[in-house]
C-alpha cells in the first residue's frame, strides 16, 4: 500500500518564522551590520569566501549573518547564490610576486629581499582574553615607518635561481586547465583539479590532513619557504574589450611549503614544494593546503603512498564540506519508508532466530 | 555595433596561451584606456560620479546596460607555474556609447551596476577627442592621487611591522 504524508507545510512554515525570530535574537540589542561583520569579523568572512569559493565580501557577510554565524552554512549559500550568476569567463592568472605585501614572512630565510614583514597577527600573541575589548575600545593609529619602494620576490624564486629548489612546472601549450564546477572529479587527478579542490576544500579538514602528515602518516618534512599577504590586481581579458582589463584588485594568502629533498641518477637533489594560495587572510588554510598538496605528490614523486593525506581520491572527495555537510545532514530528513523497509525485514530476521533458536521442548510441542 | 548579452572569454582564456602578453601597451590609446580603467575599478561609485559632475558631459546612452556576473579567478602552481581555477569572484559590466560614437566599456570586481556603467561612462570619454583631457585631469588624475596615498599610507603602515635583525655578539670579538 502507498501512503501519502502530508502535513508539515505549517510547520515547516512557522519553523521558518521562529529561526528568523531567533536569528534577530533579543531585539532590545542593536542589529548587526554587514558592513560590521565585514569589518569586524573580517577573517570570517575570508573563510566563507574562500571556501564558497566566491570573492565579495558583502554576499559573504550577508550568509553569515544569514547563518547565523553557523560558517558551513553561509559557505552553502554564498554557493547555492554562485549558481545563480552567469560566468562572463576567466581571468588572467594573478601574479602574486606584484602582491602589496601586507605581510610576508620566511621560515627558511632571515634575510630575504624586501625583509620579513609582520603585517596584522595572532602571531606572538599571548592568547590571554583582553576584557578591555569588551566595550568601546579604540585602538592607537598604526605605527608607520618609510617604505621601501625595493620589491619583494617570492622566496622560492630566488632560491629556484641556483636550482636548489624544483621550478614549479609549466603548463604544456594548448593544455586545459581543469575546472571542477564544470566537470565532475575523475580520478587520477591533475594538480591544478586538486589545487582547485583544495582551494575550496573545508579548513578543519585540510588541518587535520596537513597535521597527520607532521605526525608520521605521510612525512614530508615541510619549512614555510614564505606566506605572504596582501592585495593584487586582477586582470580580465574581455573579448568586446580587445585587452586584458583591470578589474580591481583581490587579497589573498599564498604558502609556500619547501620540502625534503629528492635526486635521481640523472637530477641533482632538490627540495621539493607545496603550495597554498586562498581568498582574503586564510594562513591555517594555505598552510594545510601545501602540506596536503605535496603530500599528494607522492605518486609523481615516486614516493609510497600510504597515508590517508596521500590518497587524492579520499582527499578530494572529502575536502568539501557543503558535499559533505549535505550527505551527512540528510540523515535527519525524513527516511520513513527506507526505515519501514528495515524494520520489517529485521522483524522477519527475528522471528527466524526465534523460531531456530526454541527449545526442543516447545518444538516438539508444536508438532 | 551589436553585444551579446552573455559573452564569455573562454575561447581565449581556456587555453594556456604563449608567454607573449596580448595587452603589450605599444598603443598608445589602449595603454591609456587601460591605465584609467586601473584607476576606477579602484574607486567608489560615487566618488566617479562626484568628479564627473564637474564635465559638460556629451549625450550618450547604454550600448549594454549593466549586468552582474561572475568570473574564474586563476591563480599559478607555486606562484610562477601553471593556471589553476582559485575560485570565483562577482563582476559587473556595462556599455557605453557617446553620441560621437565613442563606445566604452567598464568592467569591476564587485556588483555595483551604476560603477560599472560610470567607468563605461569614462572609458568613451577618454577614447574622445573633445573630452579625453578633461576627463584625465578632473577625473582620473584626482582619483589617481586619492589611491596612490591610500596605498602611500597602508604601505607605511605595513613597514613599521618590518622585523629588523641585529646580532648579538658574545665573548671577545
Amino acid at each position: 500500500m502507498y501512503v501519502a504524508v502530508k502535513g508539515g507545510e505549517r510547520a515547516i512554515e512557522n519553523a521558518h518564522r521562529q529561526l528568523a525570530h531567533k536569528r534577530r535574537g533579543d531585539q532590545s540589542v542593536a542589529e548587526v551590520s554587514l558592513d560590521q561583520i565585514s569589518e569586524q569579523l573580517g577573517l570570517a568572512v575570508d573563510r566563507v569566501m574562500s571556501e564558497g569559493s566566491l570573492y565579495d565580501r558583502e554576499l559573504a557577510a550577508l550568509a553569515i549573518k544569514q547563518a547565523r554565524g553557523d560558517l558551513i552554512e553561509a559557505i552553502f549559500l554564498v554557493r547555492a547564490f554562485r549558481a545563480t550568476l552567469p560566468r562572463f569567463g576567466i581571468s588572467e592568472p594573478v601574479d602574486t610576486g606584484a602582491m602589496r605585501v601586507e605581510r610576508r614572512v620566511s621560515a627558511t630565510f632571515k634575510d630575504i629581499p624586501g625583509g620579513q614583514i609582520l603585517g596584522p597577527t595572532f602571531d606572538y600573541t599571548h592568547r590571554l582574553l583582553d576584557p578591555s575589548l569588551a566595550e568601546g575600545f579604540v585602538p592607537e593609529a598604526p605605527a608607520t615607518a618609510e617604505a621601501s619602494t625595493a620589491p619583494t620576490p617570492r622566496v622560492t624564486d630566488i632560491l629556484g635561481r641556483d636550482g636548489l629548489i624544483e621550478s614549479s612546472p609549466q603548463a604544456e601549450d594548448g593544455a586545459v586547465v581543469g575546472d571542477l564546477t564544470r566537470e565532475p572529479l575523475n580520478f587520477p587527478a591533475d594538480r591544478d583539479l586538486r589545487l582547485q579542490n583544495l582551494a575550496r576544500g573545508d579548513e578543519g579538514f585540510l588541518l587535520a590532513m596537513g597535521y597527520s602528515t607532521q605526525r608520521g602518516y605521510g612525512r614530508n618534512h615541510p619549512f614555510v619557504g614564505e606566506i605572504r599577504f596582501g592585495e593584487v590586481e586582477v586582470e580580465f581579458l574581455a573579448e568586446d574589450v580587445g585587452f586584458a582589463v583591470p578589474l580591481g584588485a583581490i587579497e589573498l594568502t599564498e604558502c609556500q611549503m619547501v620540502n625534503q629533498f629528492k635526486g635521481s641518477a640523472t637530477e641533482a637533489p632538490c627540495f621539493t614544494r607545496g603550495y597554498g594560495l586562498a581568498f582574503g587572510q586564510s594562513e591555517r588554510k594555505t598552510m594545510s593546503m601545501a602540506l596536503v598538496d605535496r603530500a599528494l605528490r607522492a605518486r609523481e614523486l615516486g614516493e609510497e603512498a600510504l597515508a590517508p593525506a596521500q590518497d587524492e581520491e579520499f582527499v578530494m572527495s572529502h575536502s568539501d564540506n557543503v558535499q559533505a555537510t549535505g550527505f551527512v545532514e540528510h540523515l535527519k530528513l525524513p527516511h520513513y519508508v527506507d526505515f519501514q523497509s528495515e524494520l520489517g525485514l529485521l522483524r522477519k530476521l527475528r522471528k527466524e532466530f526465534a523460531e531456530a533458536n526454541a527449545p526442543d521442548a516447545m518444538k516438539e510441542a508444536a508438532e | 555595433m551589436k553585444l551579446s548579452i552573455i559573452i564569455d572569454n573562454f575561447g581565449s582564456a581556456s587555453f594556456v596561451k604563449d608567454a607573449v602578453d596580448p595587452v603589450t601597451p605599444h598603443n598608445t590609446q589602449q595603454a591609456q584606456r587601460k591605465a584609467a580603467m586601473a584607476v576606477l575599478a579602484h574607486a567608489e561609485a560615487g566618488e566617479i560620479a562626484a568628479r564627473l559632475r564637474n564635465l559638460a558631459l556629451p549625450a550618450h546612452q547604454d550600448l549594454r546596460t549593466p549586468e552582474n556576473g561572475l568570473v574564474m579567478l586563476r591563480g599559478r602552481v607555486g606562484g610562477d607555474g601553471a593556471p589553476f581555477n582559485l575560485g570565483e569572484a562577482t563582476v559587473s559590466r556595462a556599455a557605453v556609447r557617446l553620441a560621437s560614437g565613442e563606445v566604452g566599456f567598464g568592467y569591476t570586481l564587485g556588483r555595483d551596476s551604476e560603477k560599472a556603467r560610470l567607468i563605461a561612462l569614462c572609458d568613451a570619454l577618454v577614447q574622445s577627442r573633445d573630452f579625453g583631457p578633461a576627463v584625465e585631469r578632473d577625473v582620473i588624475a584626482p582619483l589617481r592621487e586619492q589611491l596612490t596615498v591610500r596605498q602611500k599610507q597602508a604601505a607605511a603602515e605595513t613597514a613599521a611591522t618590518k622585523v629588523d635583525f641585529y646580532t648579538m655578539v658574545r665573548g671577545e670579538g
